[in-house]
């Protein structure tokens, strides 16, 4: 049986927060009741003209500079033609052969760690379509549709990769990159459930020995796949079909296909073969985008500090590759560790803190990083405690639960409930006193070199003051009293 | 009060009478609306006469202090709209029937600005579908007749605001120019229309026909009116991003000029009459002391081919958004597919489709290079032969068309000869300058035009040089008798 190489590239559509919309002055918002975002130009009403939101451009080259892209300094505008309800002029106004950016890349690094770029064919700007609500079960029995334009118009980049990405676990990692890269630039939501992030795969398989160009394997593409995972999937059942019908000795037929969350299956939409012809050309309502050299270089310099340089940062600050990797993917985590350890020097603690009991706190109420009732202040307070012994790690734990239950401060915690760990060693020692009378049989263990029976007996003091006592004072209290009373004793 | 009927007024005049209190505002507009009355059922110039909002413009007009009336340059003065610019309270058509009932929701740019200088929007003009056509015989909706000659066409595109300013049914009019289509009828019907530089004035409300060429201009009795006309409606707007203001102007001597005579626009096809009245008016220019150059624009035969195939292909996207689904007639079909082909079937008419035919074809893929790239390389050569010839002359004076206004129904079954017609005026589209059509005289009845040709964004300086021949010429008298 021959082998084949995976083949994959995306195209990538990112809505850009722009205030309004790509063209004209309504509402880019997500939602709204259906055709409340509108007015004659996104309407398409006879005789409008559009006008280029400057806004719009600014994101969009700061996102082609943040991919690596090359920003043309004269790009134009063109009309995409195609009859569909949801598009007002049946054209969209896109750019077809002089794209704002082109020569980018994005750098991922997969289990071996081995870093690759992965190129970034073009980034060009274009606007965005409205959508149809279907009366109905299903579009076939559909008994009518309608048309909501509030997204007609809202500014979109389409970023499309080359044919670089080599399996789905590739496809997973670009996009994560590719999402990370974004949220630090401030021009998008990226939420792939709202569509404000959308991802179109393309797959096929390169026989060994094929010496011709990409364009000319059959090409399949999955299109408008709603999350990461599932474009995962997608790629994973689409390169299983595809072997399995050319092992079959059948052909790849070239078409566009759908993703079924369901079932983890694609299936065919159309066939290409029957594909539109676009029929682009120059929009004549546009002069061409003309952008100053110097501002372009500005841009490139004021870029905030992006995922790659981050990562470096956080490993040479000895943050666990594994840590930094969890930091920096998810941005609001990151700058929220970053205000953390503004007020903290010890990082990996805050790490620590962070990735394990705060991310599980802030999961399981639906709350992320940013918006989260315990702040980084908050935390540090907590973290300052630990430090100074006044709580034990599982007193902290408690702490940490109860500030998000009541929103309190980590000391008001304490102070309401007592929690504050007994540091002084005449309050314990009575205790201590008590648990080795108790457990004489236990000690005569200790004695005889079990090490275990320390501990169990610290368990008991422990118990006794619900855990308030400091656990290596009271490992320490225990030994010094065993070699005064009871060693002593057996001599 | 005046002797002669307040309708056979030039528009300065009625609004410097209007300003004096002279006249009111009311007294204009109803004697305007009385000949519309007496008059357009026989030329059918009008496709909608707002009547009532006529007079109570004219009456909320006629409470404005002589201040307030001199403020605004229109005030008093009716003006008709070429029924391809969108109006809020009136239909608007473009002369088709896919627009059915269509009442837009937003003025046009130049309407917004007729409004602000005091114009009282009389109504809506006939005008070939879509503004594609010579002579308004494409119109869906109306017949318009030559006001000279009622068994002759008025011209086109703008065949009725032409006729409307000819038989004095308004003293303005707004036109559309994609190829000529101010010029010719203005030509045709003995007056005066001008499209400025591309960009000059705001497209925003013009339905667009082909965007890299559409441009709205006046159309008037006089060289005076039409300037009026244009200084109101020119000017940058934020909802172009094509449309220039004056900042960028160009002057041009106050002469005596060189005026350049292309030898490409006096060959063969011209009708006699034309050719007569042509130089006799560069006749006078020469006896007014300018110096007649003879000039080259070597790639004008190609004009026609390039302009045929850029027009339709803008167009055909442009009219892409007539698909039944938001506004206008929408004919029930089974499905999506269905009713797309049955709205835009029957809500077309013949020269639109051919014209959506031929942009569509020009545009696949597989032809773009061979068609419309090409187009578009020979459109910047005829831009540079202009380029050059003003690098020589100050202005260029041809004839604004080949022929006088020809019989209703004697084209129809030859788009081509109509094509051609378009020979002299296309260029100006094609290469973004200036062009203003005067009348040169009357032969055998019929008025003949004289174009006026000058370097982009010399539009004043264009009606200034118009201005001084006007003088020279016969009056022209104008046809009263149109009714049948
Ligand atoms: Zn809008």
């Amino acid at each position: 049986m021959s082998q084949y190489q995976v083949i994959i590239g995306l195209e990538v559509h990112v809505e850009l927060k722009t205030a309004t919309k790509l063209f004209c002055g309504c509402s880019a918002a997500f939602g709204g009741d259906p055709n409340t975002h509108t007015c004659p130009v996104c309407l398409g009403m006879p005789g409008v003209l559009p006008v280029i939101n400057q806004e719009a451009i600014r994101l969009a080259v700061r996102s082609a500079l943040a991919l690596n892209c090359t920003v043309r300094a004269v790009s134009k505008f063109d009309r995409k033609q195609y009859f569909y309800p949801d598009l007002p002029k049946a054209y969209q106004i896109s750019q077809y052969d002089q794209p704002l950016g082109e020569y980018g890349w994005v750098t991922i690094r997969g289990a071996d760690d081995a870093a690759k770029k992965i190129g970034v064919r073009r980034v060009h700007v274009e606007e965005d379509a409205g959508k149809l609500n279907h009366l109905g079960q299903r579009l076939g029995d559909a008994t009518g549709s309608l048309v909501d334009l509030n997204r007609a118009g809202v500014p979109l980049i389409e970023i499309v990769s080359e044919p670089d990405l080599r399996s789905a676990e590739e496809a997973r990692l670009y996009l994560t990159e590719l999402r990370a890269v974004l949220s630090y630039l401030d021009v998008s939501d990226l939420r792939m459930e709202e569509g404000s992030m959308r991802c179109d795969a393309n797959v096929s398989l390169r026989p060994e020995g094929f010496a011709g160009s990409l364009e000319d394997l059959p090409r399949v593409e999955i299109k408008n796949v709603n999350s990461i995972r599932n474009v995962q999937r997608g790629i994973e059942y689409e390169v299983i079909r595809q072997t399995e019908l050319l092992a079959a000795g059948e052909r790849i037929v070239k078409e566009t296909r759908g993703f079924d969350d369901a079932t983890g299956k694609t299936y065919s939409q159309r066939s290409k073969e029957e594909a539109n012809d676009y029929r682009y050309f120059p929009e004549p309502d546009l002069p061409p985008l003309v952008l100053d050299p110097q501002w372009i270089a500005d841009m490139k310099r004021g870029l905030p500090a992006l995922p790659d340089a981050i990562r470096a940062d956080l490993v040479g600050r000895g943050i666990p590759e594994k840590d930094a990797e969890v930091l920096v993917l998810d941005r609001e985590a990151y700058e929220y560790w970053r205000e953390a350890t503004a007020l903290f020097q010890d990082e990996r603690l805050v790490t620590n803190w962070m990735l394990s009991d705060l991310s599980r706190l802030i999961n399981a109420r639906g709350e992320s990083f940013a918006n989260s009732g315990v702040r980084p202040e908050g935390l540090v307070e907590l973290l300052g405690l630990i430090q100074a012994g006044t709580l034990s790690g599982r007193m902290a734990k408690e702490v940490l639960e109860a500030m998000f239950e009541s929103g309190q401060t980590a000391s008001q915690v304490v102070k309401d409930k007592g929690l504050s760990q007994i540091t002084d060693a005449g309050a314990i020692q009575s205790i201590v006193d008590q648990v080795l009378h108790d457990n004489p049989a236990v000690v005569q263990d200790f004695l005889s070199g079990k090490e275990k029976a320390l501990a169990f007996m610290v368990g008991q003091v422990m118990k006794q003051t619900r855990g308030q006592a400091k656990p290596d004072l009271v490992n320490q209290l225990l030994r010094d009293s065993i070699q005064k009373n009871y060693a002593a004793s057996q001599d | 009060m005046a002797s002669k009927p307040l309708w056979t007024y030039e528009a300065h005049t009625l609004h410097d009478l209007f300003c004096e209190g002279a006249v009111s505002a009311e007294e204009i507009v109803t004697s305007h609306l009385a000949r519309i009355r007496a008059v357009d059922a026989s030329v059918g110039a009008f496709l909608y006469v707002d009547e009532a909002g006529a007079v109570a413009e004219a009456r909320r007009q006629d409470q404005w202090s002589a201040a307030e009336r001199r403020e605004r340059p229109l005030s008093g003065v009716p003006v008709a709209v070429k029924d391809n610019i969108v109006t809020q309270g009136m239909p608007t058509t473009a002369g088709s029937k896919i627009l059915g009932e269509f009442v837009s929701p937003y003025d046009a740019t130049v309407v917004v600005k007729l409004k602000q200088a005091g114009a009282v929007i009389i109504g809506k003009t006939n005008l070939d579908e879509f503004a594609m056509g010579s002579s308004t015989e494409h119109s869906a909706l109306a017949e318009t007749r030559n006001p000279w000659d009622l068994s002759r066409v008025p011209g086109g595109s703008s065949g009725g605001s032409a006729a409307a300013v000819a038989a004095q049914l308004v003293p303005l009019a707004l036109g559309s120019d994609t190829g000529g289509s101010i010029r010719q009828p203005s030509s045709y019907c003995g007056i005066v229309g001008m499209k400025p530089t591309y960009g000059r004035v705001s497209r925003y409300g013009l339905i667009a026909f082909a965007s890299s060429l559409d441009q709205i201009g006046p159309m008037a009795r006089s060289i005076r009116d039409a300037r009026l006309l244009y200084h109101v409606i020119q000017g940058a707007d934020r909802h172009d991003s094509t449309a220039l203001s004056s900042a960028g102007d160009r002057t041009v001597s106050g002469g005596p000029w060189r005026i350049g005579v292309p030898r490409e626009y006096f060959g063969e096809g011209m009708d006699a009459g034309v050719r007569r009245l042509t130089e006799a008016a560069l006749e006078r220019l020469r006896g007014m002391g300018h110096a007649l150059v003879e000039i080259s624009l070597p790639h004008t035969s190609y004009a026609i081919a390039t302009y045929y195939l850029i027009a339709p292909a803008e167009a055909s996207s442009n009219l892409s958004r007539f698909d039944g689904v938001r506004y206008g007639m929408r004919a029930e079909g089974r499905d999506l597919l269905t009713m797309y082909e049955k709205t835009r079937d029957e809500g077309f008419g013949a020269e639109v489709k051919r014209r959506i035919l031929l942009g569509t074809h020009a545009l696949s893929a597989g032809y773009y290079d061979a068609y419309y790239l090409t187009a578009q390389k020979v459109r910047t050569l005829i831009r540079q032969d202009f380029d050059k010839a003003f690098q020589e002359v100050d202005f260029i004076v041809t004839p604004t068309t080949p022929d006088v206004a020809f019989r209703r129904g004697e084209r129809d079954d030859d788009p081509i000869k109509m094509y051609l017609g378009d020979v002299y005026t296309v260029t100006a589209n094609l290469a973004g300058i200036p062009g203003l059509s005067m009348p040169a005289g009357v032969a055998d009845g019929l008025p003949v035009g004289l174009q006026w040709l000058a370097p982009g964004l010399a539009d004043t300086a264009l009606f200034d040089a118009a201005a001084t021949l006007e003088p020279q010429m016969e009056p022209m008298v104008w046809p009263m008798g149109v009714e049948a």
